[in-house]
């Protein structure tokens, strides 16, 4: 399938991470094509979120290479990642707080007056804009995050993301506090991105959701990769072996 | 403190008159408190505490420590403490002492008096107590030291630095222009205080209507036209009765012939004037601008909350949190050293003991002020109207003849009750 669409967005090669001994991610290589969602599936502390985290800069990898349209970089923080427009849904959403929507969207990217000072005006002017589109009956722009709804706080990280023109996409369980039209609203925001032409990493528990809105499963287990498949030659029940089991389905293994 | 009482009678309307003026009801607690107390103080003393003399020491004993209070806000808002601040005023005094007496006589040749000499003291010494803060804020963001141990050990070092510079001995009497930050030997008087009064009334109101103008631009909901000019009244009015105060605090006589006779003239026969605002205090306002604006207006405000907030979040966001942690930190020197100006300019020396126990008054005034431990929240203009509160409490006590040991029971009663209250109004109001 990945033969014939050129260079791929991301390449993952050989990437190995270790805590104390403990190799979180053992040489694994997944990657991602544009207007291609990939899902990271399998059990808690498989290694997924280290894994990504490598791509995001909230890692740093000990060995292995990052590709980016077939350029070699190197992402050593969450700056160098943004750089190259990659951008993070966190599964903690990563907001601060005691800040409100406009300022927690903006952060680290703050726009400035001429003076050099920040311009909450405009980033408020800005940020109700993206919220118009992403989350319509989003109100409170004044108020600090703390104070919204669960799926508030995720559209404020949503529109983070999707706000700085990202190319690349890692969503981290982005449904995992959300309600049914909430994960909806959010499935229907994947498909739109793909259209746009990003590639997106979606971890995610949900075989179901994965099979609805993924290209391609990369399945982990105890650090190692599994297999990665493409989601219409696989049966659900296929893919909880892989996660289960370990095995890559027998249809696909030669 | 809590306005929650007239709830219901201001539900029919809607929205209650505190919250069509936007003010901040926790500001409005603590000027609330802070007037019960002057008036009881003033009751007690049979009006001897409101007098325009007693205001004037008030707002000059403030000045040392609600300067260092603002740069606390920044790093407990960071969710670190310093406990080092009283030890590093002592340092940097120190070091400041030294150089107008000794070392910069001695190295440059300059004689005692020349005009430079107070200038380039203040300089070294700001810039002493930016390195030593910045050293702080490199061992507890780079090297992953907890502040507090950093700054408890900072609080023994830098006490006996200071000793070890003087040989403890007491330094002055200190340069004569150094001395017009000490508060009573250097004030505007009365014409450029009411310039100045005048000038910063018509800045504020400025400010208010070109804030209402950009969120009128950009269709933001504003309060009404009513309700921002009475603020603007109550704004003006507060800065133009406090310059009249302390305009009207005359500069006793005997005093006044001595500044004659300094100047080779003969005083006239009835001549009176009054002090004005005291160059330290307008350092102080020039600080809480500046700081304020840091706070709100730019990147490393921004920065600064929102690591308090979510250290998490403000590293994910391409924070450099460590290389932020310095940057609050050397604020802080700096502003001690800052402090340690109007500090030994008022005693017009500088002493073994200047600063001791700073360090609590200023974390005292901060939290008072309404800075959250648990970090994120604090305002600058809380921090020092906390220090304004702590310093009436202390002099207002000392007026009325309450015993040492009750003087410190209650302050630090005070302290603990504020927190309490701080508390509880937060879970009233859902913010934490």
């Amino acid at each position: 399938m990945a033969e014939d669409r050129g260079t791929p967005l991301v390449e993952l090669n050989d990437i190995s991470i270790s805590f104390g001994g403990i190799k979180a991610v053992d040489h694994v290589s997944v990657d991602l094509y544009p207007g291609e969602v990939v899902g990271l599936l399998g059990h808690n502390g498989a290694g997924k979120s280290t894994l990504i985290k490598c791509l995001s800069g909230a890692y740093q990898k000990d060995s292995g290479e990052i590709r980016i349209r077939g350029q070699k970089v190197e992402i050593n923080n969450p700056r160098d990642a943004r750089a190259h427009n990659i951008e993070t849904i966190y599964q903690t959403l990563a907001l601060a707080d005691n800040l409100d929507a406009a300022s927690n969207l903006f952060l680290g990217r703050e726009i400035t007056t001429a003076t050099g000072l920040v311009d909450d005006a405009a980033m408020e002017a800005e940020t109700r804009k993206i919220m118009a589109r992403l989350n319509p009956n989003f109100r409170k722009f004044s108020s600090p995050v703390s104070a919204l709804s669960g799926g508030q706080r995720q559209s404020v990280a949503i529109a983070r993301a999707v706000y700085f023109n990202a190319k690349i996409l890692i969503m981290d369980e982005p449904t995992a506090a959300l309600g049914p039209q909430e994960t909806q609203m959010v499935a229907e925001l994947i498909q739109e991105l793909k259209r746009q032409g990003l590639g997106i990493f979606l971890i995610d528990h949900d075989v179901h959701q994965v099979k609805a809105l993924c290209d391609r499963a990369a399945v982990m287990k105890n650090g190692k990769l599994v297999g990665v498949v493409n989601v219409d030659e696989v049966s659900t029940d296929d893919i909880l072996a892989m996660i289960i089991a370990g095995k890559k389905p027998e249809h696909l293994a030669a | 403190m809590t306005d929650t009482a007239h709830a219901p009678a201001d539900a029919p309307r809607k929205r209650s008159l505190l919250e069509t003026l936007e003010v901040d009801t926790r500001l409005l607690g603590m000027i609330g408190a802070f007037i019960v107390l002057c008036l009881i103080f003033n009751f007690v003393t049979d009006g001897r505490f409101l007098t325009a003399r007693n205001i004037f020491n008030l707002t000059i004993q403030t000045v040392s420590v609600a300067i260092m209070a603002t740069g606390m806000v920044f790093i407990i808002v960071t969710r670190h403490i310093d406990l080092s601040v009283g030890s590093l005023l002592a340092t940097c005094s120190a070091f400041m002492a030294m150089a107008q007496t000794v070392w910069l006589p001695n190295a440059l040749g300059l004689e005692l008096g020349s005009a430079a000499i107070a200038p380039l003291a203040i300089i070294l010494g700001l810039i002493v107590g930016a390195l030593i803060g910045a050293f702080h804020g490199w061992l507890v963001g780079y090297l992953t030291i907890p502040a507090f141990i950093v700054t408890l050990g900072g609080l023994l070092v830098w006490r006996n630095a200071a000793w070890y510079l003087t040989n403890g001995q007491t330094i002055g009497p200190l340069d004569e222009t150094y001395n017009l930050f000490g508060g009573t030997n250097g004030t505007l008087g009365p014409t450029w205080s009411w310039i100045f009064g005048i000038a910063a009334a018509i800045a504020a109101v400025a400010i208010l209507f070109s804030s209402r103008r950009n969120k009128v631009s950009h269709e933001f909901p504003v309060k009404p036209l009513w309700a921002e000019v009475s603020l603007a009244a109550i704004v003006v009015a507060a800065i133009l009765g406090f310059i009249a105060i302390l305009n009207s605090y005359e500069v006793p006589t005997a005093r006044l012939e001595r500044l004659f006779e300094a100047r080779g003239e003969v005083m006239p026969e009835g001549f009176t004037t009054g002090y004005g605002l005291p160059i330290s205090v307008l350092l102080l306002i020039i600080v809480a601008i500046v700081m304020t604006v840091v706070a709100q207006r730019t990147r490393l405000g921004r920065y600064i909350f929102a690591t308090g907030g979510n250290p998490d979040a403000a590293d994910l966001s391409g924070i450099n949190t460590r290389l932020l942690t310095v940057k609050i930190f050397a604020l802080m020197g700096f502003l001690c050293a800052l402090s340690a100006v109007v500090a030994s300019a008022r005693l017009t020396f500088h002493s073994n003991d200047i600063g001791t126990l700073d360090e609590l008054r200023v974390i005292a005034a901060a939290v008072i002020g309404g800075t959250a431990l648990s970090g994120g929240i604090g305002t600058i203009y809380g921090a020092i109207l906390g220090a304004l509160i702590m310093q009436s409490l202390q002099s207002g006590m000392a007026m009325v003849g309450v015993d040492a040991p009750f003087q410190n029971i209650v302050v630090g009663s005070v302290l603990v009750i504020a927190v309490l209250i701080d508390i509880i109004y937060r879970k009233r109001t859902g913010a934490h």
